[in-house]
């Protein structure tokens, strides 16, 4: 049986952080038990280590700890989680406790939640295409199996409905399996939990996810752990269970602020706008546990939702997790206020592993010039737009008439789609050259002249 | 022998280390775990480990080993991934799997291995040899000699030297000094955080060709010479690197992957032992090291990464090799030492950089540079270092201490990236300081006239940026013909010659005499279509020639056609101009 010692002795308690003297020697990130005097038990871990005290983070609220009746015991390891296929189909709160009412699962092993980095050598390039039957995604900004392509949002903006949308219909071409779900709920509102969980039992989609939620009103400090039990899940049912998982962790920006609390408790040196230096590590702990691994069958995406305080790109958290993450999905303000869902604006996303996901044998060979063509011609249409608005649209000229209306018919036949709405890549692209047919063909600098005889529907 | 008294993230505090020196490496805890010391208290030691420390807690026993962080150094070396402390990441993987693991050991270079080793000419016992000096060699690639050199400290008169296969461990010869016997081996140990030796540094005469048009042409950086890319995301800030490493005409590229992505370690591992040299042929894997710290690896390790790359560099670069090293990105190893330093409770600069960071920065750069070294042989060391400012704005710390050192600046810009204009090199803000000394190597080895069409590049770019602000405020209608005129060859020469794909394979690489030919041709266009304007022709008429379609299609021109493409191009815009000319003549007179 293992011994555990009980040590009255906590000298401090500011914030979330507790400092308990004359402990023995505690191991750096060693996991904390904190009884209070009615027996409710609360978890901390141990951020700093000395001979004469410790300092420690509580996974909970620090009311009711009290210095002369609370004690505290070091369980001598790291913070573990039970790990197994049958936590399929669960929900478990920010911990890793049911929250649905069930009981524990039967683990199939546990685990530290916090996993080791995944060797550079052992790595294996992304190179799947994943078909979100959402066409601005997989037309033009296009996610691979084992890609961490993070979802840029504001307040107000649909993110939500897209993640839901993209955990429902992505599928591996040629595949019939699906992909496994494990959904992170981190600081977000009951209303939000309620419509993921909704919508996931709704089609069916329930049954191969693992859903950790902690609410808004929940514990701050729980949302540092909350996405890592989510990853070490997900390794397991990746790297053991073989399957391929598909890791939504909504919303970072939440946990980058729980990550700010607590340095700010901790009397740190902040960084640019108060968040700490090292959050940039710290991110990268959580995206890098992305990606394949040579040789074994299943693998990791990570598609997490990051809002942008007041819109802004350059805010830290958006901006640390751009310089991480494989690409961006950028959502708009203005398409959503034209209406247009999912607001996907093609002009500020990203998909860095693209390439290696598209082409022939892969989706169509023609894919990489559409893409680079729509792009363009996007791009063209908001020039002429932004002109348009300088010298009034009479006096642009014909071609950037031309732009203007294929801008417009792009935002509303490829751009927009319905929720519940999954086209193939083969519709998607069968929408682009109809777009595409609406330019004269020497305008299609961009594609190869085979693909243009092949595909451009000449009199459109 | 110490004892562990306070353990903070990957800080860790040590009594009883009395006798221990700054820098030394040191073996902490129960597993071992690898840290250098970084301050001393009295008998404290404060340490940073290059290994998690979860688990460690105080009383655990800390050993000093006595000597640097240093890096080992000999054949074997080449072709080889590092991690940030130069252990071996394939032998890791065989050991712990596809994680890492903590507290694990390997050899940097395989000590069973067999090379030939065949001494220098003129080496035999009774030589006389000095620290440095080359007393043999191993053939380790196709392409690189690994030249043996005495180890630092050493020098005296060789007592006996071997011929034939031995271990890197295993003594080649014997040097006497003053009665005592050094063994000379294969393999050699550097510190790190020290520059290494060399005779005299020497002011760079020779660009490091890399076949990218906008850094050969417009911004080139000398072998030996130091240049900074900073970008914000989505610039392209690693696929430049990676055309660097891929295409440019050193001898030995040494790439630093520093705090960033897993996945583009894997791109490298992937493509490199594809893709051949085109110069030799060979593979490119075969004159490449790789160090990848990614940026879920521990961060000391990360700060350390740094150096080890540094240090291989200046190795090779001591055998007479000219060799690049790519750091992508020092701001990483920047914020690696913002985090030990803010551990440390060091009064902070600004943003919480330390205020020691321009000097690192400095320190680093000033490593570079083309060198006589104690060999005899001349070699060079050209450091790319990309920079990632927060936001993209390079008023931060990094970018400014980059700035100050750098010679060669290619400014990364978000506006070209995201119109995809690649690689996204703004020509107005990035500026290279070795045009003067590389302009006589230019005037020998490419075109009497490159400098001069450079120049004349540059100013109608300038120009174009000037017209275009105008266009946005009246419209290009309102501009005169030979206005337009610029704007158009502008536009040329932006879209058709400094924007080049990196994913074609003919676009990718560009040879200088490819590079000399279209730009001449741009220019002669250029210098044409103005006289014609004179004789009446119109900037419309001129922009609708056929041969502006060819002219843009010259970058998918092979190599080898060059010669022929060029004569017809000249030929064409004669003719052309020629016939809207005599056109616009006929209607005069009718």
């Amino acid at each position: 049986m293992k011994f555990e010692i009980e040590f009255k002795t906590i000298e401090n308690v500011s914030g979330p952080l507790v400092v308990v003297g004359r402990q023995g020697n505690a191991k750096y990130n060693e996991i904390v038990k904190i009884r209070l005097h009615d027996g409710e038990e609360r978890l901390g871990q141990v951020l700093e280590t000395t001979e004469k005290s410790a300092v420690v983070q509580v996974f909970g609220p620090t009311n009711g700890i009290n210095i002369s009746n609370t004690s505290v015991s070091f369980l001598g390891e790291t913070f573990m989680t039970g790990v197994g296929e049958n936590m399929l189909g669960r929900i478990f709160d920010g911990q890793g406790r049911p929250r649905d009412n069930g009981p524990l699962p039967a683990y199939d092993q546990r685990r530290d939640i916090n996993g080791y980095p995944i060797n550079p050598a052992s790595r294996a390039m992304p190179s799947d295409f994943i078909e979100t039957g959402v066409s601005s995604i997989d037309g033009l900004d296009t996610l691979v199996r084992g890609q961490k392509l993070p979802i840029f949002s504001s307040s107000g903006l649909p993110h939500n409905e897209l993640t839901a949308q993209i955990t429902r219909q992505a599928s591996v071409k040629n595949q019939s399996e699906g992909f496994a779900a494990v959904f992170a709920g981190i600081g977000i509102t009951y209303d939000d939990a309620q419509y993921f969980i909704n919508e996931f039992r709704k089609t069916g989609t329930f049954k191969r996810t693992v859903a950790f939620i902690n609410l808004a009103d929940d514990p701050s400090i729980e949302r540092i752990i909350t996405p890592r039990l989510a990853l070490a899940t997900a390794e397991y049912l990746a790297y053991d269970a073989g399957m391929h998982v598909l890791v939504i962790l909504n919303d970072m920006t939440n946990y980058a602020e729980a990550l700010r609390e607590l340095s700010s408790a901790r009397e740190e040196v902040p960084g640019r706008r108060g968040y700490p230096g090292y959050m940039y590590t710290d991110l990268a702990s959580i995206y890098e546990r992305a990606g394949i691994i040579k040789g074994r069958k299943g693998s990791i995406t990570q598609l997490n939702v990051v809002t942008m305080p007041s819109d802004d790109i350059t805010h830290p958290i958006p901006d640390l997790t751009g310089y991480i993450t494989e690409g961006q999905i950028f959502l708009s303000r203005e398409l959503t206020n034209k209406g247009i869902y999912p607001p996907v604006q093609p002009l500020g996303s990203l998909s860095r592993l693209m390439n290696n996901g598209i082409g022939n044998g892969k989706t169509r060979e023609d894919h990489r010039g559409v893409a680079d063509q729509l792009y363009g011609a996007y791009a063209k249409a908001q020039d002429a737009k932004s002109l348009s608005a300088i010298v009034g649209a009479e006096a642009l000229s014909d071609s950037d008439k031309m732009y203007m209306r294929f801008g417009e018919e792009f935002e509303n036949r490829f751009i927009r789609q319905s929720i519940y709405e999954r086209r193939t890549i083969e519709d998607t692209l069968d929408i682009s050259w109809d777009l595409l047919s609406s330019l004269p063909e020497s305008e299609l600098t961009r594609i190869k002249s085979d693909y243009i005889s092949k595909y451009y529907k000449k009199g459109k | 022998m110490g004892i562990i008294e306070k353990v903070s993230g990957p800080l860790v505090v040590a009594k009883d280390m009395l006798g221990s020196s700054m820098y030394d490496v040191v073996k902490v805890g129960k597993d071992s775990l690898v840290g250098e010391i970084i301050q001393l208290n009295g008998e404290k030691a404060v340490i940073q480990v290059y290994e998690d420390t979860t688990g460690m807690g105080p009383g655990e026993a800390v050993e000093s080993t006595g000597v640097p962080l240093s890096v080992e150094l000999g054949p074997g070396i080449l072709s080889n991934i590092y991690d940030g402390i130069q252990r071996p990441l394939e032998v890791i993987r065989s050991k712990s799997g596809a994680f890492i693991e903590k507290g694990i050991v390997a050899d940097p270079i395989d000590k069973k291995k067999k090379w030939k080793f065949v001494p220098e000419k003129g080496m035999k016992a009774g030589s006389i040899v000095k620290e440095g000096e080359i007393i043999g060699y191993v053939q380790e690639t196709e392409l690189i000699k690994h030249y043996i050199m005495v180890p630092y400290g050493i020098s005296g008169r060789i007592k006996s030297i071997k011929q034939g296969s031995f271990t890197v461990d295993d003594s080649v010869a014997k040097v006497d000094l003053k009665n005592k016997v050094f063994d000379i081996k294969m393999s050699q140990v550097r510190p790190v955080r020290k520059a290494s030796k060399f005779k005299t540094k020497f002011r760079s005469d020779e660009p490091l060709v890399t076949g990218q048009r906008i850094i050969d042409t417009l911004f080139p950086v000398a072998k030996g010479g130091t240049a900074g890319v900073p970008g914000p995301f989505g610039a392209g800030k690693t696929v430049i690197q990676h055309q660097l490493a891929k295409y440019a005409d050193s001898d030995i590229v040494v790439y630093v992957g520093c705090g960033e992505r897993g996945n583009e370690m894997t791109e490298i591992l992937t493509e490199f032992p594809e893709l051949k040299d085109p110069r030799s042929g060979r593979p490119l894997m075969e004159r490449t090291v790789l160090i990848a710290n990614t940026s879920n690896m521990p961060v000391a390790a990360r700060e350390a990464s740094i150096y080890t790359g540094i240090t291989i560099a200046e190795y090779f670069r001591d055998m007479g090799y000219s060799v690049a090293i790519m750091a992508d990105s020092t701001s990483r190893w920047a914020e690696a030492m913002r985090e030990i330093s803010s551990r440390l409770e060091e009064m902070p600069g600004e943003e919480g950089y330390p205020a020691y960071l321009p000097k690192r920065l400095a320190e680093y750069y000033e490593r570079g540079g083309k060198v006589e070294s104690l060999s005899g042989k001349i070699g060079s060391v050209t450091i790319v270092g990309a920079v990632s400012p927060p936001g993209g704005d390079l008023s931060e710390p990094v970018s400014q201490g980059t700035l100050r050192v750098v010679k060669a600046f290619w400014s990364l810009d978000a506006a070209l990236a995201s119109s995809r204009h690649f690689p996204s090199i703004n020509w107005l803000s990035s500026y290279s300081l070795y045009l003067d000394s590389l302009a006589g190597w230019y005037d020998k080895n490419v075109d009497k006239e490159f400098m001069a069409a450079r120049k004349e590049c540059m100013q109608i770019l300038q120009r174009e940026a000037e017209l275009k602000d105008i266009v946005q405020l009246v419209g290009a209608e309102a501009l005169p013909d030979h206005e337009r005129l610029v704007l158009e060859v502008g536009r040329m020469i932006r879209e058709n010659f400094l924007r080049q794909s990196a994913f074609d394979e003919v676009d990718a690489y560009t040879s200088l005499k490819k590079q000399s030919f279209m730009l001449r041709s741009m220019l002669n266009f250029s210098r044409k279509a103005e006289e014609a304007l004179k004789s009446g022709a119109t900037t419309d008429r001129i922009s609708k020639m056929a041969v502006v379609a060819q002219i843009a299609r010259m970058k998918e021109v092979k190599e080898t056609d060059v010669d022929r493409y060029e004569k017809k191009i000249a030929e064409d815009i004669n003719r052309e101009l020629g016939a809207i000319v005599a056109e616009y003549k006929e209607s005069e007179k009718g």
